[in-house]
């Protein structure tokens, strides 16, 4: 193997500590980064937001981990500050998504807009051809398509191209993830076959600035902390028939399929099954109600293919924990003044825009939310992927 | 790989012959210095003339100097020790955090701080110091020298100010003593900090100038050392070093080794721009002092140009090293009227004794193609590039 530059994106967790071992082993010039992309501290204490926070992405320890691994590793170490990107692009739009009645993945965002577009310049401005991360995914050069792949790691258990439909070929080109042919045990034995102290750091579940998982709290800490008031976004609870069963708070406390705390009794069981934006409406019903055929992916990205022609089979993951359904996906005609992808259009767009697509599935799939992805997969390949509208 | 250091506002190398002054005091002379035996005379004696060296450099007496830890303490000594609830104190926008932060701890305790403006240039209107005074202004702290920018303030005038109202004047030196003449009679200050490791002594001790019959009250409860100035047992050797740093900053500034370390920087900084457009002196036209400048780069992160130069060898800094990775551009360069995007895209060089030739060579050859190959990579300055 021929020696290159390359930059790790470290976290300071086992994954890509691990990542930036073993490419310092096989004899790369590697270089340490890791983004400093939110001040925990900002909102402690805010609005019933726990006082101090320990152990997540972004935290002092976190870095000193990074930082401690860089040195044992014997590899230049850097901390970039890109704190106001991050809130842009990912923190603003997560808080703009649920006040609006979706489900936001800030995870994807992160990846679009910070890890592989700020940080992949970052890599390249100082010397780096390529960046590696700690991913759980495959990706490689497939020459009878002329194309850059995505493709599901060999650990499907920690599969994460769920997070990564967005990226373009030109950031493929110039990524690797070389743990996607490894299972995590695997992984913390290299961790320990490396002297890694973090090998058996635990892994971290949470939205990294969502500390404790309670993101109706952030979002009132960080908009009190923004000086703005949250929005009333209260209205009426009604049934899928049309019938009022009373008010709700506030829609970006819901989500589809939710069926606790809904403030109502009644005899069947009730679950959230639409909430609309416009009108403020959480529309509840019984299960059958949960189940949909069809989606409309907006803001799409392909990968496996440059454009989608013909309609084609796939298998289609909606969420993060979530089988993929076998479906079929065509291109839709839409009209350009389509508001939503307009404003989004203002930072960047992931892949090639304008694109909506129809998936109609095989069978009703249960709970599609608005606001997360949805993923197109052909066997182990990513097809592309957009955003349910 | 060649290492280059440009980053001395930050630390300074040790000087061969400051480390052999203190090195006895890591061994055989280990008295405490408050010991009445031949081991605490063989240190008192140490301690008594580093004191007198450091006197002669800011010319001054030697009961008015105070070992501190550093310039950060002698900073708060000054600032919390003149200053009490009630008072009004004036600084300026541009100081370290040292006296900021300590300005800022005034506030909560009752004191009423006004903070004085600076120019394009990073100068403080000597006026606006005068308009800010009230009855009851206890303290005036504004620095002489800035850390980011090398900018010299016109403390003369401003110790006359104080003077004629009758307020205290204390003056951070951090980064001038050791670089430019240092008179305390001639600034007409009652207090004045340095810092060893700016002038080739180790981190660790720095000491505050306190004028003879001025009251201040120390930090810390203890022992009645430095004065009942200071409690703590005294850092022996690195006060032995200071002394001796001291010592050879003064013998340098005699023989005008400081005409020729501007003659480098100068080189540097007109090599820069020579070579390289959309940049730009931040504090030109200012009194500078001669190790010092600070360049915007503009449309390019000053994080990746560290990072990027660091790679190849050469060792800068975007600002104060305190503030490594804080996401606010710098305070300073945003008080002197730079745009965030302008200050964020700024990189500090300073050389040290130490720096020769070569060295300014070394970065010549280097700055400008990292500057260039960062803008050909950078999404903004292909958007400016585009709309030209």
């Amino acid at each position: 193997m021929t020696s290159e530059t390359i930059a790790v994106a470290m976290s300071g967790g086992v994954d890509s500590s691990t990542v930036a071992a073993m490419l310092r082993a096989e004899g790369h010039n590697v270089i340490g980064l890791t983004m400093q992309l939110w001040n925990q501290r900002r909102l402690a204490g805010r609005e019933g937001m726990p006082e101090s926070v320990q152990g997540r992405c972004c935290s002092l320890d976190d870095v000193y981990d990074a930082r401690r691994v860089a040195q044992q590793i014997g590899i230049p170490y850097y901390v970039v500050n890109h704190e106001e990107r991050f809130e842009r692009d990912v923190v603003r739009p997560f808080v703009e998504e649920y006040l609006s009645g979706r489900t936001p993945i800030p995870c994807s965002l992160c990846n679009n807009h910070l890890k592989f577009d700020q940080l992949l310049i970052v890599a390249r401005q100082i010397g780096a051809d390529r960046i590696a991360t700690g991913h759980y995914a495959r990706v490689g050069y497939d020459k009878a398509r002329g194309r850059w792949l995505l493709k599901r790691p060999a650990d499907l258990s920690k599969d994460q191209t769920y997070f990564l439909f967005g990226l373009t070929q030109d950031q493929l080109s110039r990524t690797l993830f070389p743990l996607g042919d490894m299972t995590k045990p695997e992984v913390r034995e290299l961790a320990r076959k490396h002297g890694l102290a973090l090998a058996e750091k635990p892994d971290s579940q949470e939205i990294c600035f969502v500390p404790g998982g309670d993101y109706k709290r952030f979002i009132d800490a960080y908009l009190a902390e923004q000086g703005e008031s949250l929005p009333d976004t209260a209205g009426e609870l009604v049934t899928t028939g049309g019938e009022v069963l009373g008010e709700h708070a506030g829609i970006h406390s819901f989500t589809v399929g939710q069926r606790k705390g809904l403030g109502v009794a009644t005899g069947s069981p009730l679950y959230v099954i639409q909430i609309s934006g416009a009108n403020k409406q959480v529309v509840v019903g019984g299960e059958e109600h949960l189940y949909s055929r069809t989606l409309r992916a907006r803001r799409v990205n392909m990968i496996s293919v440059a454009n989608l022609g013909e309609p084609m089979r796939v298998a289609v993951k909606i969420r993060h924990r979530h089988e993929p359904a076998p479906a079929t996906i065509e291109k839709m005609k839409i009209e350009k003044t389509n508001v939503e992808s307009a404003k989004i259009e203002g930072t960047k767009i992931e892949g090639s825009g304008n694109d909506e697509i129809l998936v109609t599935f095989d069978q009703p799939q249960r709970a599609i939310t608005p606001g997360q992805a949805a993923v197109f997969y052909d066997g182990d390949i990513v097809v592309g992927g957009g955003w349910i509208a | 790989m060649r290492r280059v250091y440009l980053d001395n506002n930050a630390t300074t190398p040790l000087l061969p012959e400051v480390f052999e002054a203190m090195r006895p005091y890591f061994g055989e002379r280990f008295g405490n210095a408050s010991s009445i035996h031949h081991h605490g005379q063989e240190t008192r004696a140490a301690v008594e003339s580093a004191r007198e060296s450091v006197a002669v450099l800011l010319g001054c007496r030697a009961a008015e100097i105070v070992f501190t830890s550093g310039g950060t303490e002698a900073d708060n000594l000054a600032i919390s020790g003149l200053a009490k609830g009630g008072d009004h104190v004036i600084t300026s926008s541009v100081e370290h955090h040292a006296v900021l932060h300590a300005c800022k701890h005034l506030e909560e305790i009752g004191c009423e701080v006004t903070y004085v403006p600076v120019d394009g240039r990073g100068l403080v209107d000597p006026g606006d110091v005068r308009r800010a005074l009230r009855p009851n202004t206890k303290l005036i702290s504004i620095m002489m020298a800035n850390n980011e920018t090398g900018v010299l303030q016109p403390v003369e005038e401003i110790g006359k100010i104080a003077a004629e109202a009758g307020a205290l004047f204390h003056t951070d030196a951090v980064q001038a003593a050791s670089k430019v003449p240092t008179d305390v009679g001639r600034i007409g200050c009652h207090a004045l900090s340095i810092s060893g490791h700016k002038m080739h002594a180790p981190q660790g001790v720095g000491a505050l100038y306190v004028r003879k019959g001025t009251r201040i009250q120390p930090l810390f409860y203890g022992g009645r050392h430095e004065r009942s100035r200071r409690a703590g047992t005294e850092n022996v050797p690195g006060i032995v070093a200071l002394g001796k740093a001291a010592q050879l900053a003064k013998e340098a500034l005699d023989r005008g080794d400081d005409k020729k370390m501007a003659a480098l920087r100068d080189r540097l900084e007109q090599g820069i721009l020579a070579q390289v457009d959309e940049a730009g002196v931040n504090g030109e036209g200012a009194p500078r002092v001669p190790n010092t400048t600070n360049v915007h780069f503009d449309h390019i992160e000053g994080e990746a140009i560290v990072i990027a130069l660091d790679l190849k060898g050469l060792a800068v800094s975007t600002g104060a090293a305190c503030s490594s990775g804080a996401i606010e551009p710098s305070h300073v360069l945003v008080a002197m009227g730079l745009r965030a995007d302008q200050a964020r895209a700024s990189i500090r060089f300073s050389l040290g004794r130490q720096t020769v030739a070569e060295d300014i060579d070394f970065a010549l050859a280097l700055v400008p193609e990292t500057v260039a190959r960062l803008r050909e990579l950078s999404p903004v300055y292909r958007r400016a590039a585009l709309s030209s």
